[in-house]
């Protein structure tokens, strides 16, 4: 048989010949026929137009025929629904056939076929089909329930298929039971709360006899539900868990990780000291191993998968290393989490082997590659103390081969070397300063300055390497002006002499010529500092640096708790929770580990029965210069360009150290200068940034109790007003935990008595107590400022929430927010600063006193001039003027007259913001229309976006 | 689950197109053609998200195999299942390639409507599938009744891969025991890293429905004996040699015909084989492997024009075995200019196309060894990179298991036929092959 020729009929009139032979009389020719429209479809050709001819072959009794007429019906029935209705007939009969096949068939054709009309004559023949006494029929059938369901979910509920696929849980067949579970928990997966997969112990048993006996589909559906499943208590989860281990043996990796995925989630509830626990540790290494000699795409997703395995429980693999060595015959992509895994399990025990593999990677080919060998030399240093000095050496040889890439990578980890081991390897700088030349990459260049600056005293000729650097200061990245500041700067102080001209030459850059706020207020801070008090500057500049951590790059614990959650999904393949790149309602549930069962545990302290022993340090992030995981989630946060205000673009910080840094600049903020944000220096981020380029400053006022010092400083009470009964929006989530290292805050805007309320909901996610809580603005349009401290009286524990209602004035600094009622929120606590952006409803500025008098209010309509007049429509309201009037007073909305012309409703309206501007409304109202037109004119023109939300949403709650 | 799945020839035209979920539109398939096929780096990752939409790709010879999604899929699960698809098709029409993808296009779109439904796979067993869709739509129409439900309760039963009714003159199986053996070895000889990945194939031509247990060294398995006295055990050494007593397996993997729940209670395999040939399990081992050869290299350069390899291999297992297909592939630098070999033994040419001198022993006995000399010529160059020195690495048949592994017994029992475990011809063969096996130099 050869049926490419079909591929090749390309000429005109093409469709005509089609149609004629598809209303041959012959039965072959017809065959021939549909198979070209086939092919046609498949390379993109529109051949829609032979609908009805098509169709008209599908009263056939040959079966092939027919599968083919209903892939093309498939296809188009959508671009042609009325058309479609025509195959219904067809359908109904074939599902009453005595072929199971082909009732089969015709079940699972009609679900694909998306068109309204169809899906109701569907009903019937689901309906018999789900209760078939043919296994096949049913299987298909009970997919066909979840097809439906995408297409009209309602109808399914009406029907009652939900509990007829129930019913099938317990079908005698498996691979019945098998699809009604892929089916159910997809349809439970679009309705979070349904409760629709009523997971019990006795159909957890179901499912376990099922386990067993299906296809190794069918066991990937059943694990994949299995895991969605809390055990009441550790004896249910031992059971489990030994029900499911025998999974781990089975050819089809998928089974594996899907059983390893179980297993590590029902893992959580087993008491540390039963005997069954480290037998089941046991049990994990071996398959995780195999699924290594697997091809190479799944042992992708294998090594990623084992990269959180690692993170989540290291003592499973930590004597695996040698397995994760890379074969010089690796796709690049296997190769590069290989390294990352070895990174991970690398300890003073085998990393003499690792290093001696690591010097070899570093002489291979692709350049990613290398870079990521040199980079874990580095990180190797940092881990495993015994191993730096043999590391350092490593690293010598491999600047030497000069090869550009390798020296550069190499020296940004001698950096961290460094600050690792201070006063150590500092005999090694001249080597560096040999290649300063052939550093052509910001990171490299920065890295090298900080070296040099870090070392002035030791470097003979310092003064003119940074000279160097200086000449072609503005065409260098941010990072590397900022480090040369820092670094000219230290230098100054170490050997002041000499250096005094090339001190000036720098601040000079930094603050007349560049226009970059960040490096200019750091120049001036560091200016101001030198010329008060040149004691206090070397203090400050040179002070003590905090050590950088081992762990480096680890997934944040909640995030990898929900990512555990998803082993073997594309989820654990992204590292990155399903609702980060899922659309619509589907994967936004975040799945938890069950908690920990207490038994044989109650001496140890949450964070250690949370991390299972791991060295995972909780609190404090570890930073190292070259991961951005952390900055980069900084960067997500939508928050302005680095020249607004409260978070300082952590790109200008020289990344050391950022997150701890900006947490104590904004610490030392609040505690030196009441004014909150702004002044003279010339806004926060001079602050918070300027201090990062050097590390020294920080540690005192880091470890500083800080929430007593702030706790005077503002001794506003959160007092509460009296209510009235003005909308307020329900709280919606503003910072995810998953991005908070476990803070969650909710919250929503309210305007009470005059004063303007900001209700937060703070919740603790994470496994440690959370206090000190302190909250700042950035700049905005209006002003909004906190008008006293964040009052969380006692400290927040694990799985707590606490309401806060945070009042606020106008009277903080102004700059105008894209979009207007954008509020920059920073709020930190005893872990970090997070920060967040959310939208305020601008009712909250109408103040009480808005209501306007008749004829200032007609003199100022013709004042302002008709450009600034803007009309808006507001549909399906249902409200009359009067209802819709008293029920904008409530808001401050005051209605000075109304007119009625024409049957219509006329009401003119005013408001007064905080800042004094007034907005004047004309409502134009029709009964018996639930359109409402509205004009709103005010000098300024921007705010009446925002006033329009802002009476829809009063007129529609 | 999967929203749809492409397969395009090398160019990026689309061979097979078929959509199950109503998010994937048709800009799908043209999204992976530029941003994947297209792509002008290598590929960097076998999953691709674009535009919120994830492609999982598998290639094969030039034919691209891609299963989109738009949902938190079963990342194992969509490869497991590419894998198998093209298992599928080559049982049904051999090489996967562009001429039989077109030639077949009507058949993988059936295959298509069966093994997967609305993106959830189902029984895609070959044995099962050849029962009812077969390339003679007609044969379909003729089944009757009888055989139609057998067909169905075969796809969906709990034996799915076998069917009921085989009939054999002569009841015969074949176990082939293929081992392939990887290496790492440091230039200095000090093993950085082996193992051997082995697997069990097995040829079963069986009447009826025959119920199986397969034996072999394991050393769990002879320790429990040897404690219960047991240690002459009926089976013992019925199809295999003498040799090594025991050997530790790490961890193995079944077909899914084997009871996995009596494997890890009883450590015993027990199953109803699929008719024809198939994987019964594969394993992996790491302790007291033999390894058929050492490879011994020596390389000098010379001044910056010169490079000396000396390179010696030397066969280590029974005198009495024929080690067959001997390849050493060394590596030569990409700006070789010519190359002058000596061997003992064998063919050597050097192979500029592939930046390495091959040697080619067709046979060689144990315990000898071999030699080969080379002088390469290099052409001056300024590049500053050194040369990454590849790893020498090397190919060879052998006619043993590396791992030690021996099949004790393979016992058959048919309870409703009258054919005994006696009557069944059986057959064991053991071939190690290189994996991956190289040496540093």
């Amino acid at each position: 048989m050869t049926d490419s020729k079909y591929f090749t009929t390309t000429k005109k009139g093409e469709i005509f010949e089609l149609k004629a032979e598809l209303n041959s009389d012959k039965k072959e020719k017809k065959k021939e026929a549909v198979k070209k429209v086939i092919a046609s479809m498949t390379v993109g050709k529109d051949v829609s137009a032979l609908f009805p001819d098509v169709v008209n072959c599908m009263q056939t009794d040959n079966l092939e025929l027919k599968k083919l007429v209903y892939l093309y019906l498939m296809n188009y029935a959508k671009s042609q629904p009325d058309m479609a209705i025509m195959a219904v007939n067809t359908f109904v009969k074939d599902c009453e056939d005595p072929n199971p096949l082909i009732r089969a068939l015709a079940v699972r054709t009609m679900g694909c076929i998306r068109v309204d009309k169809i899906t109701e004559y569907l009903c019937e023949p689901l309906r018999k089909c789900l209760k078939d006494e043919d296994p096949y029929v049913r299987k298909t059938a009970a997919v066909c329930v979840a097809k439906l369901h995408d297409i009209n979910a309602q109808l399914v509920e009406d029907q009652g298929f939900l509990d007829t696929l129930k019913d099938l849980i317990s079908d005698s067949n498996p691979m019945v039971v098998a699809n009604a579970v892929a089916a159910l928990s997809e349809i439970a997966e679009s309705h979070p709360n349904s409760n629709l997969l009523d997971l019990n112990p006795q159909t957890i048993n179901k499912l376990l006899t099922a386990l067993n006996e299906c296809t190794e589909w069918g066991q990937i559906f059943i694990l994949d539900c299995l895991a969605n499943y809390t055990p009441r208590d550790d004896r249910e989860s031992q059971s489990i868990c030994e029900r499911v281990t025998p999974r781990l043996s089975h050819a089809n990796s998928a089974v594996v990780l899907s059983a390893v995925k179980v297993l590590m989630k029902f893992m959580e509830m087993l008491p540390k000291d039963l005997d069954y626990y480290g037998t089941l540790l046991k049990k994990l290494a071996p398959p995780l191993v195999t699924l290594l000699s697997a091809e190479p795409e799944l042992q992708y997703v294998a090594l990623r998968n084992i990269n959180l395995i690692v993170q989540k429980r290291p003592e499973i693999l930590k004597h695996e290393m040698k397995v994760f060595f890379v074969k010089y015959n690796d796709p690049i992509y296997v190769k590069l989490e290989k390294l990352d895994i070895m990174i991970r399990l690398a300890s003073q025990a085998n990393i003499a082997q690792v290093l001696a593999e690591l010097k070899e990677y570093a002489t291979e080919v692709d350049v990613d590659f290398v870079r990521k060998a040199v980079r874990a030399i580095g990180r190797c240093a940092i881990k495993v103390e015994q191993s730096a000095e043999r590391c350092v050496s490593t690293l010598l040889d491999l600047i030497q081969t000069k090869v550009n890439y390798v020296v550069q990578e190499a020296i940004v980890v001698i950096k961290d070397i460094f600050r690792k081991y201070p006063n150590k390897y500092e005999s090694v700088i001249a080597t560096l300063c040999e290649n300063l030349d052939s550093l052509d990459e910001p990171e490299a260049r920065a890295a090298m300055i900080w070296i040099v600056g870090e070392y002035a005293e030791r470097i003979d000729n310092a003064d003119e390497l940074l000279e160097s650097f200086l000449e072609g200061f503005h065409d260098e990245s941010t990072q590397v002006q900022l480090q040369l500041l820092t670094a000219i700067v230290k230098l100054f102080l170490k050997k002041p002499t000499e250096t005094q001209e090339l001190v000036q030459q720098v601040l000079s850059l930094a603050t007349q010529d560049s226009d970059n706020p960040d490096l200019r207020d750091r120049g001036y801070i560091y200016w101001r500092l030198l010329s008060t008090d040149p004691v206090a500057a070397k203090e400050v500049v040179l002070a003590e640096k905090p050590l950088i951590s081992e762990e480096t790059d680890l997934i944040e614990p909640t995030l990898l708790d929900e990512l555990i959650c998803h082993i073997g999904s594309l989820a654990s393949v992204y590292h990155k929770p399903p609702s980060a790149f899922v659309e619509g309602s589907r994967g936004v549930q975040h799945k938890r580990l069950p908690p920990r069962s207490g038994s044989g545990e109650s001496t140890e302290s949450p964070e250690g029965a949370h991390s299972g022993g791991a060295a995972i340090p909780e609190a404090v992030p570890a930073v190292i210069p070259s991961q951005g995981d952390l900055l980069g989630d900084l960067l997500n946060l939508d928050l302005g360009p680095p020249t607004t205000g409260v978070a300082p673009a952590p790109t200008s910080a020289m990344q050391m150290g950022a997150m701890d840094l900006l947490g104590g600049g904004l610490d030392s903020l609040m505690g030196d200068d009441s004014e909150p944000l702004g002044g003279d220096i010339g806004g926060s981020p001079a602050i918070g940034a300027g201090f990062g380029g050097t590390p020294a400053v920080m540690p005192a006022s880091l470890n500083a109790p800080v929430g007593g010092g702030l706790g005077d400083l503002f001794d506003l009470g959160g007092g509460v007003g009296t209510t009235t009964s003005a909308y307020v929006a329900p709280k919606t989530v503003w910072l995810l935990a998953m991005k908070a290292k476990g803070l969650e805050i909710a919250g929503t805007f309210s305007r009470r008595g005059g004063v303007i309320h900001m209700e937060l909901s703070l919740t603790n996610k994470a496994m440690s107590v959370m206090t000190d809580f302190a909250i700042q603005f950035n700049r905005n349009s209006f002003g909004l400022a906190p008008a006293g401290p964040l009052q969380v009286l006692t400290p927040l524990s694990p799985n707590q929430t606490t309401e806060v209602s945070l009042p606020l004035s106008t009277v903080g600094p102004v700059m105008k927010m894209e979009p207007l009622n954008n509020l920059q929120v920073a709020v930190k606590n005893n872990i970090d600063v997070f920060y967040f952006s959310c939208l305020y409803p601008i009712s909250i500025l109408f103040v009480e006193d808005g209501k306007m008098e008749r004829q200032v209010f007609l003199a100022t309509w013709k004042d302002i001039p008709n450009e600034n007049e803007a009309q808006f429509h507001i549909k399906d309201c249902h409200l009359n003027s009067d209802a819709a009037s008293s029920k904008l007073q409530s808001s401050n909305i005051f209605t000075i007259a109304k007119r009625t012309v024409d049957n219509q409703d006329m009401l003119y309206q005013s408001i007064k913001l905080t800042n004094g501007i007034w907005v004047l409304a004309e409502l134009r109202l029709q009964a018996g229309n639930s359109n409402y037109t509205l004009s709103l004119k005010c000098r300024a023109p921007e705010v009446s976006q925002c006033v329009l939300q802002c009476y829809e949403t009063v007129l529609k709650n | 689950m999967i929203g749809g799945l492409f397969i395009y020839n090398h160019k990026g035209e689309v061979l097979i197109s078929r959509v199950y979920r109503d998010d994937i539109g048709r800009n799908a398939v043209d999204a992976f053609r530029v941003n994947v096929i297209h792509a002008r780096q290598q590929v960097r990752s076998p999953v691709t998200n674009i535009a919120r939409t994830s492609f999982f790709h598998v290639k094969r010879s030039n034919i691209w195999l891609a299963a989109v999604t738009k949902q938190n899929v079963n990342a194992a699960m969509v490869f497991e299942f590419l894998y198998k698809m093209c298992d599928v098709m080559t049982a049904y029409f051999g090489k996967i390639s562009e001429e039989n993808i077109k030639n077949n296009f009507v058949l993988i779109y059936e295959l298509l409507d069966e093994i997967l439904d609305f993106g959830y796979p189902q029984n895609s067993e070959t044995g099962a599938l050849k029962t009812f869709i077969t390339q003679q739509g007609i044969k379909s129409q003729h089944h009757t009744k009888e055989e139609q439900s057998q067909i169905t309760s075969q796809v969906t039963g709990q034996i799915g891969w076998r069917r009921e009714g085989i009939k054999y003159r002569r009841n015969e199986l074949f176990l082939d025991v293929l081992e392939s053996v990887n290496l790492l070895m440091s230039p200095q000889g000090q093993v950085l890293s082996a193992h051997v990945s082995g697997r069990v194939v097995m040829k079963s031509y069986l009447s009826g429905m025959p119920e199986c247990k397969f034996g072999m060294n394991d050393k769990i398995v002879i320790d429990k004996q040897g404690k219960g006295g047991t240690a002459d055990d009926a089976g013992k050494s019925e199809l295999g040699g003498s040799g090594k007593q025991s050997i530790a397996i790490d961890d193995c993997t079944f077909h899914q015909c084997v009871r996995l729940s009596k494997f890890d209670s009883e450590r015993s395999i027990s199953f109803i084989p699929p008719d024809g040939e198939y994987e019964l399990m594969r394993y992996r081992t790491t302790k007291d492997i033999i390894l058929p050869f050492r490879v011994i290299p020596l390389v000098r350069e010379v001044g910056r024009t010169k490079l000396e390899v000396k390179v010696v291999i030397k066969s280590n297992f029974k005198p009495s075995l024929l080690a067959q297909k001997i390849e050493v592939r060394i590596p030569t630098p990409l700006n070789t200019s010519g190359v002058q070999v000596i061997c003992m033994k064998g063919k050597a040419k050097y192979k500029a196309s592939e930046n390495a001198i091959v040697w080619k022993i067709k046979r060689m006995a144990g315990m000898k060894e071999s030699q080969i000399s080379a002088e390469i010529e290099l052409l001056p160059t300024n590049d500053k990179k050194k040369w990454a020195r590849p790893p020498i690495s090397m190919n060879f048949e052998v006619p043993f298991a590396p791992s030690g592994l021996k099949v004790r017994y393979l016992k058959v029992f048919e309870p409703k036929l009258n054919y005994s475990d006696h009557d069944v011809i059986k057959w064991v063969r053991y071939i190690g092959r290189s994996g991956i096996y190289e040496t540093r130099c």
